[in-house]
């Protein structure tokens, strides 16, 4: 699409065998670098973004004109110093910010793919941005860090390369997705699918958008990124902008209000599409399938220095399912550390301000950088 | 640094794997990655005291090690420290078994109530004693399981736990801490 022109991006020339059994080449993948590469090239870092996110985690976003989804761990002096670290992040594929997409010209019938565009998996994310350390001529990345389904693609690339990654650091994520969290991606997509300009997908060819449905799905979503208690000290039982209730279905409650505006701005810089097929790849993310339910078996041929970070108010990617992955790598005899961050702002936590996060995230990549220096 | 901590950062061979359960705020973890081996993780509860590791850029498992040194494979460690809080456990019998199932090599302190102060204090004053190395009152003390060295000595003997080397300038009756490294 014309909108994207001016960003970076790779064409993948080389074949790609995605898990659903067909086959990509000549594919386009988005990214954008913050920081310099050293001439040892050891200072790369690798970020993956969330469900919603894209390559531009810093600094003003050029097609929506806000601030990258990571501006608070991600820049000079931040969490992740952009003045000793070079970092990557691209747009994953199958998202709508420049990456191979939904919304994609297909060659063959001139049309936007829609929903014959092929379902994606984590794995073939993962295994489409590798891509990116050969365009840069990296041989090893110092680390590979994400949240959320960022940090889903971390485990598997560490998986998947065991020998290209010096550290990781998984947050807020899991290494199975959990029958409740395919339960609320099911929610989304229902709600997009039930809009009907949806079309089956072909909304593009007909210049229709199912921004209700799509406006639903977010608002559903927005509030599994949050907390009880989070919502309950921001919002309460506050009204918005009137001294009684209406008796009617306006926006009466602050939290009403919040939610259709989270709502309205996401439909106008996210594809209903892409929405299906990054939640579908989320809901099919089982490391442990490939081998047999043993996650240690994922890790096992890793030399990785891992740090995974939870948060105590997420429900939707809880310690528990963290620890899980701490477990699996202690019972291999693997290295790595973890913390829970005492934080009442939810799965929403990684994104934010909180500082024992912030500071958790400097001191491991300080002083492993150290370490190698 | 307390002396206890170099003592027993002595005790352990260069660049050896090692884990230190209740790591606090990681001051011993920090002194021997520094000077003895840079392969030294910590297990600690408390949020603020790994939040403290953290900031001294230690590698550090939150956790509790009543429940989660089971993850850990037989002999994965040359030497699992744990410094003065095998007393604080629920169940110090599994705990010190776990030791010694995961490293190769256990180093064990433990406050001595065997030592004359605490002997002096209970028989002078008759109440609970309270030290420097056992700052708390009974009501609120962490320690269920208070031993003196030489139930700790009998311990390790019922059990046919080898102690490999007891430094010998510890004694029951003058030392307020005992060290003890220990093998299956």
């Amino acid at each position: 699409m014309s909108k994207f022109k001016d960003i970076k991006k790779i064409i993948v020339e080389k074949p790609l065998k995605l898990d659903c059994g067909q086959t990509i080449n000549n594919f386009p993948l988005a990214y954008e670098t913050y920081g310099k590469l050293n001439s040892e090239k050891n200072n790369a870092i690798l970020i993956f973004h969330a469900l919603t996110g894209d390559q531009f985690a810093s600094g003003t976003n050029p097609i929506t004109k806000k601030d990258g989804w990571w501006s608070y761990a991600l820049g000079p002096g931040k969490a992740i110093d952009t003045e000793k670290y070079f970092v990557i992040a691209a747009n994953v594929i199958g998202g709508c910010m420049g990456s191979f997409g939904p919304s994609d010209i297909n060659p063959n019938t001139k049309k936007p793919y829609g929903t014959n565009f092929p379902v994606i998996t984590i794995n073939d994310m993962v295994n489409a941005q590798y891509n990116l350390l050969e365009y840069f001529k990296i041989e090893k990345l110092f680390s590979v860090i994400g949240g959320s389904m960022g940090g889903m693609q971390v485990l598997q690339f560490v998986s998947n390369f065991p020998n290209k990654a010096l550290t990781a650091i998984p947050i807020a994520c899991t290494a199975s997705h959990s029958a409740q969290n395919i339960a609320l991606n099911e929610l989304g997509r229902q709600s997009i699918m039930a809009d009907g300009n949806w079309q089956e997908g072909f909304y593009q060819e007909q210049n229709k958008q199912p921004d209700k449905g799509l406006a639903v799905a977010r608002m559903a979503a927005h509030i599994t990124y949050l907390s009880k208690v989070g919502l309950q000290e921001k919002f309460g039982r506050k009204l918005q902008e009137r001294d009684d209730l209406k008796f009617s279905f306006d926006a009466d409650f602050q939290i009403e209000s919040y939610l259709r505006y989270q709502g309205s701005v996401f439909v106008d810089r996210f594809d209903a599409n892409s929405y299906l097929y990054i939640t579908r790849a989320m809901d099919y993310f089982d490391l442990t399938k490939k081998f047999g339910g043993n996650l240690s078996k994922a890790f096992e041929k890793s030399h990785t220095k891992f740090f995974i970070i939870s948060f105590t108010s997420d429900w939707l990617y809880p310690t528990s399912e963290n620890r899980d992955i701490v477990i699996a790598l202690n019972a291999i005899g693997k290295n790595v550390g973890f913390v829970e961050i005492s934080s009442d702002k939810g799965h929403d936590s990684f994104l934010l301000d909180v500082p024992d996060f912030l500071n958790t995230v400097k001191n491991f990549l300080n002083t492993s950088y150290k370490n190698i220096k | 640094m307390k002396k206890e901590f170099y003592n027993i950062a002595k005790l352990v061979n260069q660049n050896s794997k090692i884990l230190d359960v209740g790591c606090g705020n990681g001051e011993l973890m920090k002194y021997i990655n520094e000077n003895i081996s840079k392969d030294i993780r910590g297990i600690e509860l408390s949020k603020s005291n790994v939040q403290k590791c953290v900031e001294k850029g230690l590698t550090v498992i939150e956790g509790d090690a009543e429940k989660d040194l089971k993850q850990f494979p037989d002999n994965s460690f040359d030497y699992v420290i744990l410094s003065q809080t095998l007393q604080a456990f629920l169940d110090p019998e599994n705990v010190l078994n776990e030791l010694l199932r995961i490293g190769k090599k256990a180093i064990v302190s433990i406050p001595n109530f065997g030592h004359w102060k605490v002997r002096l204090h209970l028989l002078f004053k008759g109440t609970m004693p309270v030290t420097e190395n056992l700052p708390n009152e009974w009501y609120n003390t962490p320690n269920l399981h208070m031993c003196t060295i030489k139930d700790f000595e009998n311990y390790c003997r019922q059990r046919k736990i080898k102690i490999n080397l007891k430094n010998l300038k510890f004694h029951n009756f003058f030392s307020e801490l005992g060290i003890f490294v220990l093998e299956k």
